[in-house]
């Protein structure tokens, strides 16, 4: 007795759904950071579950590529947020906007 | 025969020679450009002399070489490049690779001191490799490509001296009133095109052979249009203005370019297409009028100039006047005779012109020689030799070719009598203006500043100077072929044989039935000894004028005045050329083309873009806000919108 595939989707765009929100709500760089990987997961979780109802392996290899990016990710982004905090003292987006006109 | 001529390699010698100048030339030392300028076009002279070896031998003419690719090909029309061969072209080749490479030899002296050596010799050998192709072209199509080649190396040396404003200005009239001439000429060969379907020389005049009810029609209207073109290029009226002018260049220059080789182009492109202008007695007529009112128009000119090289340049227009009416009464074989003769007498005098005024540091009018007789030796010998050549004194070249065209003209049925009268006219004031020359430059009381060769570095001090050998040895040979140049077409009346025309015969044909010289040598004798009547009189008044009593010039001239005047001033051809068509389209080009069409359409365009697109741009740039939220915000609407579109509007696509 396996719980149904549709839970697991289900709870996938949850994940996802939460990410994006607090991606556009919060502040500070790390909660937007760490929304990312939430939503990231969440689509793991999408092609995990596919992949056990197919019967296919090509889900499981997906996930694999996209922890080992989201690693290398997270390094550099880490990387990057320290940079910044150094040179301007604060996390908050709205104060980092160089670009703006 | 499966002899090869190699005729390719004619043109493709100074061509080599004008790359290595033209490209290295400012690096290498001037002993090394010389030799690179003057071997080359005395290569191409030998090739020449080897060809006519070949043909004496017994090579049969006309040689035709083509080239395995076609150059353009069309449905309906091709051309290739192919050279050919015939009497005519070897004369050609014969005048302008020989006098070529004496001007050549001529010019390594002669601009020894000047800035820009390479250069000038980079575009005397360009100018030769043009001026080949368009003699050997075996179509109408490489002959206008040899054509338009020899117009631009022309600009480029007339405005050799470039940083000098009136030496550029006459380097753009001489290309523009030339463009006006091509333009007729570019209209006959599609007139060409739309009536044969070919313009080979071959194809085209066999099959106006082949039909012989064409009569006038299109073919005058050809006719007329590569007339015009001949104009331009030969300096006739009313395209002549450019000539004069074109004295700006170097001495040289005017020798080879703008005497010998480049203006007497349009005649033999005349001559080439003969068989067209003999089925329109029309356009005939119109060569014969032209002709002679050139010749005796700048004739007139001629004789008020004090530029030396300007009553050169005119003698020059009137002489291409003399070739133009032989061509216009149907005696082509003696147009280019006189083609040949004027070659050497012209350039001789251009050089020795050249050589005086390198003698006295560079001054060029006549009011300023005098009295070089003693002082250029050399120099005042050859120009003798070409005086009496040009004014058709017996035995020397002018008489023969001139006095061919002046029986030939008389015996020309449609008004012939009326042309050769002032033909006759012609060769007195010829005559006249020559002596005139003569007598200002060796004779009388030296008027020219003593010192002033001694200001011209590289000249010491030692004054006035007969030249180097360099520039002397190329005026003897031009000396010796004014003097014996013609007796190869000494003519029967006179007991000779016409070697001339025999050669040409195969080209030419008899000409047409009413120019054959009747058998009776009387009317001919006679008009020979009119002519050279005329000629000693137009010495006599010269020497009246300007020898005996030096006053009677200045009397005349006031004497005359409203006259005197009106010639001094060119017949006012310039300033009326001027306010017809240059001051419209000028005017034109101000009001409508500037202002209109430059600064309101086109300019008008560009900036109508540049303000839709700062526009645009002031408009987007509203979304770079530099929020990270919103951009997220962007992102996440456009996933959802795609999703949506898959989800529920895929149909649509």
């Amino acid at each position: 007795m396996s719980v149904p595939a549709v839970w697991y989707l289900i709870l996938s765009a949850a994940l996802f759904s939460i990410g994006v929100c607090a991606f556009l709500i919060k502040r500070n760089i790390i909660s937007i950071f760490m929304s990312i990987e939430l939503m990231l997961n969440a689509v793991n979780l999408a092609f995990i579950t596919f992949a056990n109802h197919w019967h296919q392996v090509n889900g499981q290899i997906f996930v694999f590529f996209v922890m080992v990016v989201a690693a290398a990710e997270a390094a550099v982004g880490l990387a990057i947020i320290i940079a910044v905090f150094r040179s301007r003292n604060t996390l908050n987006v709205d104060q980092i906007d160089l670009m703006k006109l | 025969m499966t002899l090869s001529l190699h005729l390719w390699l004619l043109p493709l010698l100074p061509l080599a020679g004008f790359l290595i100048n033209g490209i290295v030339g400012k690096r290498l030392p001037k002993f090394a450009v010389s030799l690179v300028a003057t071997l080359f076009p005395a290569a191409a002279l030998a090739q020449v002399l080897w060809i006519m070896t070949c043909v004496h031998r017994g090579l049969l003419l006309p040689y035709v070489e083509r080239f395995a690719t076609p150059w353009i090909a069309a449905p309906g029309f091709h051309a290739d490049f192919s050279f050919a061969l015939d009497p005519l072209t070897l004369i050609m080749l014969l005048v302008v690779t020989g006098v070529g490479f004496l001007i050549h030899l001529y010019s390594v002296g002669y601009m020894a001191e000047e800035d820009g050596y390479w250069r000038f010799f980079s575009y005397m050998n360009l100018f030769l490799f043009f001026m080949l192709t368009l003699v050997l072209a075996a179509n109408f199509l490489l002959l206008f490509v040899g054509w338009e080649g020899v117009g631009l190396v022309s600009y480029l040396l007339i405005g050799f001296y470039y940083t000098k404003d009136s030496a550029a200005n006459a380097g753009k009239k001489a290309f523009i009133v030339n463009r006006i001439g091509d333009c007729g000429f570019l209209l006959a060969m599609f007139l060409l095109i739309a009536h044969f379907g070919t313009l080979s020389f071959a194809d085209v005049f066999s099959n106006i052979g082949a039909h012989p009810e064409m009569q006038g029609g299109f073919l005058t209207g050809i006719s007329l249009l590569l007339l015009l073109g001949a104009t331009g290029k030969s300096a006739q009226i009313p395209l002549y203005i450019w000539l004069p002018d074109a004295m700006e260049g170097p001495t040289p220059v005017s020798a080879l370019i703008h005497a010998a080789t480049m203006v007497t182009a349009g005649v033999y492109m005349i001559a080439r297409a003969h068989v067209l202008f003999d089925r329109s007695p029309t356009a005939l007529m119109v060569i014969a009028v032209i002709g002679v009112a050139t010749a005796f128009f700048a004739a007139t000119m001629g004789v008020v100039q004090t530029d030396i090289k300007r009553v050169l340049a005119y003698s020059t227009i009137s002489q291409l006047g003399y070739m133009f009416l032989a061509c216009g009464v149907a005696a082509y074989a003696t147009g280019i005779f006189h083609l040949m003769t004027h070659a050497f007498f012209k350039a001789l005098l251009f050089l020795a012109a050249g050589s005086v005024i390198h003698a006295i540091g560079g001054a060029q009018d006549m009011r300023e020689m005098g009295g070089l007789r003693k002082k250029l030796p050399v120099t005042f010998w050859t120009l003798t030799a070409a005086v009496f050549a040009i004014s058709g004194f017996f035995p020397f070249a002018g008489f023969f070719s001139k006095d061919a065209i002046l029986a030939a003209t008389f015996i020309f049925p449609h008004g012939g009598k009326a042309l050769w009268f002032v033909g006759l006219v012609t060769v007195g004031l010829t005559s006249f203006y020559m002596f005139r020359l003569w007598y200002l430059t060796f004779f009388g009381e030296p008027r020219y500043q003593k010192d002033a060769a001694a200001h011209q570095p590289g000249h010491g001090a030692h004054g006035v100077h007969e030249s180097t050998w360099i520039i002397l040895l190329p005026l003897v040979i031009l000396g010796v072929l004014s003097l014996i140049g013609g007796w190869i077409g000494w003519p029967a009346a006179l007991g000779g044989n016409d070697w001339f025309g025999h050669f040409l015969r195969p080209v030419f044909g008899g000409g047409r039935a009413t120019t054959t010289i009747p058998a009776d040598f009387t009317l001919e004798r006679t008009l020979s000894g009119i002519s050279l009547a005329v000629a000693v009189l137009g010495w006599l008044l010269a020497d009246r004028m300007y020898r005996q009593n030096r006053n009677a010039a200045s009397r005349v001239g006031n004497g005359t005045q409203p006259l005197y005047r009106l010639v001094w001033n060119k017949y006012w051809v310039d300033e009326i050329y001027g306010a017809i068509v240059v001051a419209p389209l000028l005017a034109f080009s101000r009001s409508f083309l500037a202002r209109g069409i430059e600064s309101g359409v086109i300019d008008g365009t560009n900036n109508a873009w540049t303000r839709i697109g700062r526009g645009a741009s002031g408009w987007v740039r509203r979304m770079q806000s530099g929020n990270i939220r919103s951009y997220a915000g962007w992102l996440a609407a456009g996933a959802a919108a795609v999703l949506l579109v898959v989800i529920y509007f895929s149909h649509l696509f």
